[in-house]
């Protein structure tokens, strides 16, 4: 008797458990994303101002390595719902295989075709399909100074690479290091380096040499492929003229590679680096105001052709079931409101043209935004538009390797014979 | 009827063994070896090409040496230093805390083990605060420090094999310590009686008794060396000419999404492996008889 009680229990019990996963399925969304604190936090408001409106749960999985993640539950048939694209190359490629969902049917088009630049829809498309929406941008080509300590010296902005090239010698002969990098970022240390020499190329050979150089038109062995990695590495490899020299550079961490420009006296003078690393900076140096404490230039254009173009990156959201609440939860993330809560959180560039300037932090963070918008020339960041065997591959290794001392025909050509092989292969559109 | 009830007994106990090694060992390890002939998406057939590029690029060659170096040195590394921890711990009187102490780091994983010694080996440029012990230690004797991590052939894979050893001392010393001490007292002592010096000792009459531990803790380590990923993915990911099989078949996989190439890569690092479980199999027989 007792047995059959207990028996029913656990039926009933058992029930009720696969009643509410079939009742709570359609109800819970999952989003698979590379964020940590900061941007998490800010993620999460984005999230619980969703959950409050709609009443979906939402629930988000975060992995520094999300390739691998993803991979692994693609292949087990249960992906994420949305997914944070951390690149074009990785859209393109999940696009290709089927695995992201057309957002053409998903969003109010004539809507975002208002909200939303023309290059944004763009930098989405794979054939003929949208399959990412940008909710922020990165502008990439600014460095970083300290006006303090270029006021107390006498230095100026210079406005293109000779006086550039001036300041640094200027600087040199004062007993002043110029630069700070560093390339250091665990598995996927190099790609600061990658967004120098994608900085170089577009102002020494221009946006249609740049774009044939990420679509592999142009071999990485090519004259001015190798100028561009020359032009770095006169300042990567070079003790007076960067911070530690050599060693230091692939050992600082690109986070705190910025700290030499704060510290007691002052270390190092410029730091080139995306928008993103104010919050570094402020992580690192509280008390710092920004625009009086650090403040940034434009990286000066070098060949007067070719003038100062601006290299970005963006978040990129992508969607992989058919889920409604998914697809509720992408228009939402599509719309000002939820994008101004995330921009305004962590100071980041805002793509919807609906929201409002006001929400940005600082005006620091107002000018940059005002860069992108004035820029005549953008492009995609290239390593990361790349395949991944090249572009967070041999890319990033290889200017690792250029910058610890290795020959650089023997990077170049090494770059080549992957670049070579993964487009013959058929991995690549061609 | 007696014969058939023990066929029967003999399928409930094989049976669910069996089944379990069909489903998640043979079968995966023969899918593999099918999908190291198809392309990068498993979609075409590309005969051997795989195994082409893996025998022929220039990161795998590197990944090929440096595996050498780590089969070479760390098993020499842990077996001989466990060896001499283990006679040397028999001689004192706090045996049991020493043996503790370098049985320690096994109890640590190899990320947390290769984050802590990231930490030691930081390198910061010698006008600033060192934050690394190694580099701190140099400082304060007057040195300049290294960029242990980047510097290769030889010292960023050292400094990598040294992690390793410090992990996988404490285990092959606490095996080749009970082989040890079950060598008998007295022929120790009959042979230094006869006039052998302790080296004599050692060679002739330690080394022979304690030689299938010897040779199991060696395959072990043999076995657990080719497989090395950890320590070389959390310090240095291959940068730096520090690459290794097992890393190189991860990044195809996971990161490149080339399937063939991983899959080819992980059937080489099996098949590398095999003879050493051979010699296992053998020796363990061998005992038996």
């Amino acid at each position: 008797m007792k047995k059959s009680i207990w028996m029913m229990v656990s039926a009933i019990l058992l029930m009720g458990v696969i009643f509410a996963v079939a009742v709570s399925a359609d109800e819970t969304i999952t989003i698979m994303g590379v964020w940590g604190g900061n941007e998490l936090e800010a993620f999460t408001k984005v999230m619980e101002t969703f959950e409050a409106a709609s009443g979906i749960e939402v629930e988000f999985e975060g992995t520094r390595d999300l390739p691998t993640l993803l991979t692994t539950r693609l292949e087990a048939g249960n992906p994420p719902d949305i997914v944070h694209l951390t690149g074009l190359g990785m859209m393109e490629e999940l696009a290709r295989e089927g695995d992201l969902v057309d957002l053409i049917d998903v969003l109010d088009m004539p809507q975002f075709n208002e909200d939303y630049n023309a290059v944004w829809k763009e930098l989405a498309t794979y054939e003929d399909g949208m399959y990412g929406i940008y909710i922020s941008a990165d502008v990439k080509s600014l460095v970083w100074y300290n006006p303090k300590a270029f006021a107390a010296k006498g230095y100026i902005i210079p406005s293109d690479w000779d006086d550039m090239e001036a300041l640094m010698d200027k600087m040199i002969s004062n007993g002043d290091i110029p630069w700070a990098i560093g390339l250091e970022s665990g598995a996927a240390s190099g790609w600061p380096g990658t967004d120098w020499i994608e900085d170089i190329m577009l102002r020494t050979a221009g946006p249609e040499v740049y774009d044939q150089w990420v679509n592999h038109d142009i071999p990485w062995t090519d004259e001015r492929v190798k100028r561009a990695f020359e032009i770095f590495g006169e300042i990567a490899r070079d003790s007076s003229y960067v911070w530690g020299g050599p060693t230091a550079v692939n050992a600082s961490n690109f986070g705190d590679a910025v700290t030499p420009l704060f510290a007691e006296p002052v270390q190092a003078y410029m730091h080139r680096q995306a928008s993103f690393i104010t919050s570094f900076i402020k992580d690192n140096n509280p008390d710092l105001l920004a625009g009086e404490d650090f403040n940034f230039f434009a990286f000066p254009e070098i060949e007067e052709e070719y003038g100062t173009p601006v290299l970005g990156a963006a978040d990129m959201m992508g969607l992989m079931t058919d889920k409604p609440a998914a697809k509720q939860f992408m228009r939402f993330l599509a719309s000002p409101g939820a994008q101004s809560i995330w921009v305004s959180e962590l100071g980041k560039i805002g793509v919807n043209k609906r929201i409002n300037p006001a929400v940005y932090p600082d005006e620091l963070t107002a000018k940059m935004a005002e860069v992108l918008k004035n820029a005549e020339v953008f492009r995609f960041d290239g390593s990361d538009s790349m395949p991944k065997a090249i572009g967070s591959g041999a890319f990033w290794t290889g200017v690792v390797d250029y910058v610890n001392g290795q020959d650089l025909d023997s990077v170049l050509e090494y770059i080549e014979s992957v670049a070579d092989e993964t487009y013959t292969s058929g991995a690549a559109t061609n | 009827m007696k014969l058939k009830n023990q066929k029967l007994w003999v399928a409930l106990f094989i049976g669910p063994a069996l089944f379990f090694i069909t489903v998640f060992l043979l079968y995966p390890s023969v899918h593999t070896m099918i999908i190291s002939f198809l392309g990068k998406r498993s979609e075409t057939f590309v005969g051997m090409k795989n195994y082409i590029y893996s025998f022929t690029s220039p990161t795998m060659l590197t990944a090929f040496r440096n595996n050498l170096m780590w089969l070479v040195f760390f098993t020499a590394g842990t077996v001989g230093m466990g060896l001499l921890m283990a006679i040397l711990a028999d001689k004192i009187k706090y045996e049991k805390l020493a043996k503790t102490i370098i049985f320690m780091p096994m109890a640590v994983s190899f990320v947390g083990a290769s984050v802590v010694w990231k930490f030691v080996y930081t390198y910061k440029p010698i006008f600033t605060n060192q934050i690394g012990l190694l580099n701190q230690v140099i400082v304060l004797f007057g040195g300049s420090p290294k960029g242990w991590l980047m510097k290769g052939p030889w010292m960023n894979n050292f400094s990598l094999i040294f992690v390793g050893i410090w992990i996988w001392t404490g285990f092959c010393m606490v095996l080749l310590s009970a082989a040890y001490k079950g060598i008998p007292r007295e022929l120790m002592e009959a042979g230094r009686v006869d006039g052998a010096n302790e080296w004599q000792v050692f060679t002739k009459i330690i080394i022979p008794s304690m030689k299938s531990t010897i040779a199991v803790v060696t395959t072990t380590m043999i076995i657990n060396v080719l497989k090395i990923f950890d320590i070389v993915y959390v310090m240095t990911n291959g940068n730096y000419g520090t690459e290794v099989i097992a890393n190189r078949m991860y990044k195809e996989m996971f990161q490149y999404r080339n399937y063939g190439r991983a899959s080819a890569i992980a059937v080489i690092l099996f098949l590398l492996i095999i003879p050493v479980i051979v010699m296992n199999i053998k020796r363990m027989k061998g005992e038996d008889s």
